[in-house]
């Protein structure tokens, strides 16, 4: 969802501003020169120019939000809207038209197809509709036509916010951004890998949504450990009786551990089939709004590591705990 | 079952030399052991007796290899155990001993068969090979019908043969019994106290009890009574004499000075 677009975009390379945060925030304007310096390079088959910004959105009944507006040009071949479930991009193309997510309705202000509200500077129609393509930062993106977003936001000429390139095939995108950054001075150029990672960064460990996201992580792993860990410990303290009988029968020190780690793993596995049952209906419930969740195998996968280390560290207690016991304990019962 | 053996002739499973052991520091220091030696024998049921407060607990931990002494010396088998580190220990009662609690000590979340299972599983003996083992034992203590009950469905008679089951099935050298027949009535006291003279004599295993109990004097082969951490008395049964014999311990002698 953070880096969508350019998952999206066919390109091999990015030229952005120096500076430049993320996909939704590339930063001051990129001049033609860079375009046709770009074009001048070996290599580069393509150079392809991306229009992108926060802007204000005025709401057809009053008050106003904002969007983020993207405008390319399908024809080059670099960014289009994905997933439309109505409309077309000739749609789009026609005056005033850009294409919206149809989750974004409420937050827009609007009906549906064929509603019209004001971006920044112009009018405009929505005559396209796609699914599930969600925003991170809760702008949602407002596709147009390169000239259309210009026009709204009030770019000169051909300037542009990204200059998307696109490599002859059989050309090493590495040595072309290597060439690229010894020619343009004023820019930076970064393969798609590299933009994507910068995005994720910027809207992850950057802004307050991402530090909450992953506080709320970390402040969920924290609260799971101590409560396993109080479990755990509790289930000891009932049963150091039977704990130092085991130690009287002669078990080793490995062999009180491995109980207690087996029922550390018996928590863990219990408790991730529990919490995945809940997630996996959080997710279905979510996919309908403008923040759906996202478990892939491998994140579910991931987790099941993660809480079987919570489990394990929280069984840190209770081994503790039952290193101290005194095995003479068992005559004075 | 094994035949039972010339018991006056073997040699000591057991040895405890001069074993002192101190109990708490400064004011509160307690000597609860004031110089104690014992041996234990192969094919012998020995009954430590004494009042409470004089010692008998803390010297069956300190055989038991669950306390260590402040001094003097135990083997058993013939290696010294004085010194050894908690894990060393713990080997040593995996390998040679068993224990019979007061409370039984049985898992309640455990039936008979998995209670007795557990002891192997302590030293690595898993899979059929165990619980066939398990099963015998419990057969022989008369349990062939309750291996599947939990505790909670067994009296305190058939409680305490599971752990009498769970002591012998790793086969030890020696067995420690507490109190072992001091929550039973007369019955299962009598019983209880029958399994452990034959568990001494037919698989001449060195058996050592710790009791109160007057009823268990007639199964013993050796009484042992203890005051104030010294042994202050010893009666033996005369050989190829069977059925209640010892009823008063007469041969009293001090230990220590």
């Amino acid at each position: 969802m953070i880096t969508g677009n350019i998952d999206q975009a066919q390109g091999d390379l990015w030229i952005t501003t120096f500076g430049a945060k993320s996909f939704e925030d590339g930063g001051i304007l990129l001049t033609p020169r860079e375009r046709h310096q770009a074009l001048a390079t070996q290599g580069v088959a393509n150079v392809i120019p991306l229009v992108v910004a926060f802007a204000e959105w005025r709401k057809p009944g009053g008050g106003s939000s904002r969007v983020v507006v993207v405008g390319a040009d399908a024809e080059d071949g670099g960014l289009a809207p994905w997933n439309l479930v109505q409309g077309t991009w000739e749609d789009i193309k026609a005056p005033e038209g850009i294409g919206i997510d149809r989750t974004y309705f409420s937050e827009l202000g609007i009906g549906g197809m064929g509603a019209t509200a004001q971006i920044a500077q112009g009018r405009v129609r929505v005559r396209a509709l796609t699914d599930g393509v969600r925003s991170f930062t809760q702008s949602p993106y407002a596709f147009t036509t390169l000239n259309r977003a210009r026009s709204l936001l009030g770019v000169e000429g051909e300037r542009a916010t990204f200059y998307l390139v696109q490599t002859e095939p059989g050309a090493n995108p590495e040595l072309i951004r290597d060439e690229l950054r010894q020619r343009l001075e004023s820019a930076e150029v970064l393969t798609k890998a590299e933009f994507r990672d910068r995005s994720l960064k910027q809207w992850l460990f950057r802004t307050g949504a991402g530090i909450a996201l992953i506080g709320g992580a970390l402040l969920g792993i924290l609260v799971g450990t101590v409560i396993v860990a109080q479990t755990l410990y509790s289930s000891t303290k009932d049963h150091l009786n039977e704990f130092a009988t085991l130690r009287a029968l002669g078990s080793s020190s490995g062999y009180i551990h491995k109980v207690i780690l087996t029922q550390a793993g018996l928590s863990a596995v219990f408790g991730y089939l529990l919490g995945m049952a809940i997630a996996i209906l959080i997710v279905a419930a979510s996919q309908g709004s403008a923040l759906p969740i996202v478990m892939t195998p491998a994140l579910a996968f991931g987790l099941f590591v993660l809480t079987l280390f919570m489990c394990a560290i929280s069984a840190l207690s209770a081994i503790v705990k039952v290193t101290k016991i005194d095995p003479a304990t068992v005559f004075s019962r | 079952m094994k035949a039972g053996v010339q018991k006056m002739a073997a040699e000591p499973v057991l040895e405890a030399k001069d074993v002192v052991k101190e109990l708490g520091q400064g004011a509160a220091k307690v000597v609860a052991l004031k110089g104690v030696s014992l041996s234990l024998i192969p094919g012998e049921l020995t009954l430590l007796m004494g009042p409470s407060g004089s010692g008998k607990t803390t010297l069956l931990s300190i055989l038991g290899c669950i306390l260590s002494s402040t001094s003097g010396s135990v083997e058993i088998r013939g290696v010294p155990i004085t010194g050894l580190s908690p894990e060393e220990l713990a080997e040593v009662r995996r390998k040679n001993l068993g224990f019979i609690f007061q409370s039984y000590n049985l898992f309640p979340t455990l039936s008979a068969l998995e209670n007795v299972r557990i002891a192997l599983d302590v030293r690595g003996e898993t899979g059929y090979p165990a619980a066939a083992r398990a099963e015998e034992v419990l057969r022989d203590v008369g349990l062939s019908n309750r291996m599947r009950n939990y505790p909670g469905n067994l009296s305190g008679g058939e409680q305490q043969r599971v752990a009498v089951a769970r002591a012998i099935v790793t086969s030890p050298a020696i067995v420690l019994a507490d109190e072992p027949t001091a929550a039973l009535d007369s019955e299962n006291g009598h019983a209880v106290m029958a399994l452990l003279s034959r568990i001494a004599k037919e698989q001449n295993r060195s058996v050592l009890a710790v009791t109160h109990d007057p009823r268990t004097l007639s199964y013993a082969d050796r009484v042992i009574k203890i005051e104030d951490g010294l042994i202050v008395g010893e009666d033996r049964r005369p050989p190829g004499i069977d059925g209640p014999h010892i009823t008063d311990l007469t041969k009293r002698r001090k230990a220590h000075a």
